[in-house]
């Protein structure tokens, strides 16, 4: 079966509201083996009690998340490291409420 | 603040006193998985309980389903909150496989093959209030499901019915799973809603 | 940090027998980028809510193509049942990795499974608002001509890019590719490009191998699944 996950995109909502920079589109380092990529490339779990984001080479658990309705709970064990990109004009500028974007993006 | 959808009703509906607060009722079946569905043959598969003091039993598929089995039917209480009422399932009690087991633990770590944890005290799984279910409705349980077997203990919400059930291990002291570790309650009674930690 | 709006749904459009566009009016709207989504939530009077996540389809304010699929729970409300007047809950835009910016100079190919032409319409559309003149190829899956989203505007001449409808089950009469599969001569020859792949998760794995098989760089290929259902 491999129909039932989803790409680390779906993941960019649920981490929007807890932190400024979009996570999706940073670089993580798996923790199992190595395997060095992008969040938004992670497969995601999402039919289950929260969200489970397993590496794409060996399937380990790199990222879970779960949302009660006063907290949010993040399991980051399974990353060694993530790389966001941060500058005046990433696309997680775009994400911020208060804007900051530039116009050329449009 | 709350926006409501007018005339947004979901699929789910239902009223019924066998439900647990914040339950809605489902006829289907959800599928609700943290991984991908493990594959094991029949003739590799295994079950275990390993005690505290370092003993092992264990269980081939034949020598399983060869035992006493009951077929329980039972409401199923989901944390994702859909409820299923009246499921109807094979498999062997837990009883019947601690006949012989000598423990004095208090705590029960459920794993399963693809990894999957889950964390209960003994005496939940004990004295009919638990199984090792093989089938499903009359058919065989389905791998999306949790088959070849899964753990059944349908008075927890169902995160604690571990899918694809490989093992028990008897502890001395409480060893958080899965879910419990991630947010979820160490306990999960349905009717006491409690569904995250601080529940 | 990003938190729920509300949304007013100001128009519907219907694009086919199974398929709407929504267009809401979002208070604050910080715009967004072509391939970015938003996640909604609608809440029943009983406190019952759904999320869902749909990719925004316009390059201005928050517009959805949302297809209706058969026994789902959020689509054929959103489809058949919301009236302009009505309102749910999003949050976005998010998503900054399935993204496409006008500034981009790599030729582009983007390749839709069914419903998984919505965020590649928004860079089709985002491409010809900014005036940019990046090589672009769209090859579009669709079951049957009457599951054809935006047919009129991506038959319509739009210089610098191709348009491949590739039918999977039936064509229209005249077509010149006979009913099938997606295969690798419907993705090439093409050369380097940012690939974009969307649609439901077996098309993305099916696609995105072909796309390989063709050479393309996989760190070069950025894919967008919708799950088993879509719903």
């Amino acid at each position: 079966m491999q129909a039932d996950h989803l790409d680390g995109n779906a993941l960019a909502g649920p981490l929007a509201e807890i932190f400024t920079a979009d996570v999706s589109a940073a670089v993580s380092r798996c923790a199992s083996c190595g395997l060095t990529g992008p969040v938004a490339s992670l497969r995601v779990y999402d039919r289950a009690p929260g969200l489970v984001a397993r590496c794409p080479g060996c399937e380990e658990v790199v990222l879970r998340l779960v949302r009660s309705p006063d907290a949010a709970w993040l399991d980051l064990r399974g990353a060694v490291s993530l790389r966001i990109p941060l500058s005046g004009t990433n696309p997680s500028a775009v994400l911020s409420d208060e804007g900051g974007r530039s116009g050329a993006e449009r | 603040m709350t926006t409501f959808t007018r005339g947004f009703r979901g699929r789910r509906r239902g009223e019924d006193d066998r439900l647990p607060p914040g339950q809605y009722l489902t006829e289907d079946f959800p599928v609700l998985s943290a991984g991908p569905t493990p594959h094991v043959p029949l003739d590799r598969w295994e079950f275990t309980i390993d005690t505290e003091a370092g003993q092992v039993h264990r269980w081939t598929w034949q020598e399983l389903t060869a035992l006493p089995y009951e077929e329980p039917a039972v409401d199923i209480h989901c944390v994702t909150s859909w409820s299923k009422l009246g499921t109807s399932w094979r498999g062997v009690s837990l009883d019947v496989l601690f006949e012989d087991v000598e423990t004095t633990a208090d705590y029960a770590l459920v794993h399963s093959y693809g990894g999957y944890t889950t964390n209960l005290p003994l005496d939940d799984l004990l004295d009919g209030k638990a199984w090792i279910a093989y089938r499903y409705e009359g058919e065989e349980l389905a791998a999306s499901h949790g088959g070849p077997a899964r753990l059944l203990v349908p008075h927890l919400y169902f995160w604690k019915s571990a899918k694809w059930v490989r093992g028990i291990r008897l502890l001395t002291e409480d060893w958080p799973g899965f879910w419990e570790t991630a947010g979820y309650h160490n306990y999960g009674d349905p009717w006491r809603e409690q569904r995250y930690a601080d529940d | 940090m990003t938190r729920w709006r509300a949304a007013r749904l100001v128009k519907v459009r219907d694009e086919n027998p199974t398929a709407r566009t929504l267009v809401f009016d979002v208070p604050g709207w910080p715009g967004h980028l072509a391939g970015q989504h938003v996640d909604v939530k609608l809440t029943a009077e009983d406190g019952y809510s759904a999320r869902r996540s749909y990719s925004l389809a316009g390059t201005e304010g928050v517009e959805l193509t949302v297809q209706r699929v058969p026994d789902g729970e959020v689509s054929p409300y959103l489809t058949l049942d919301m009236e302009p007047g009505d309102e749910l809950e999003l949050r976005g835009p998010v998503g900054g990795w399935f993204v496409w910016r006008p500034d981009g100079p790599a030729p582009v190919l983007l390749v839709a499974g069914g419903a998984g032409i919505v965020p590649l319409m928004a860079m089709i559309r985002a491409r010809r608002a900014a005036g940019a003149d990046t090589p672009f190829r769209l090859v579009y899956a669709v079951r049957s001509p009457e599951r054809l989203c935006y047919a009129d505007e991506l038959l319509r001449p739009d210089p610098g890019v191709s348009v491949t409808l590739a039918y999977t089950r039936r064509a229209p009469e005249g077509h010149p590719r006979p009913p099938g599969r997606l295969t690798a001569a419907d993705l090439g020859p093409y050369g380097e490009a940012d690939c974009y792949v969307c649609g439901p998760t077996g098309f993305v794995e099916a696609a995105a191998a072909l796309l390989v098989g063709l050479g393309h760089d996989p760190a070069r290929i950025r894919t967008e699944r919708f799950g088993p259902t879509g719903d």
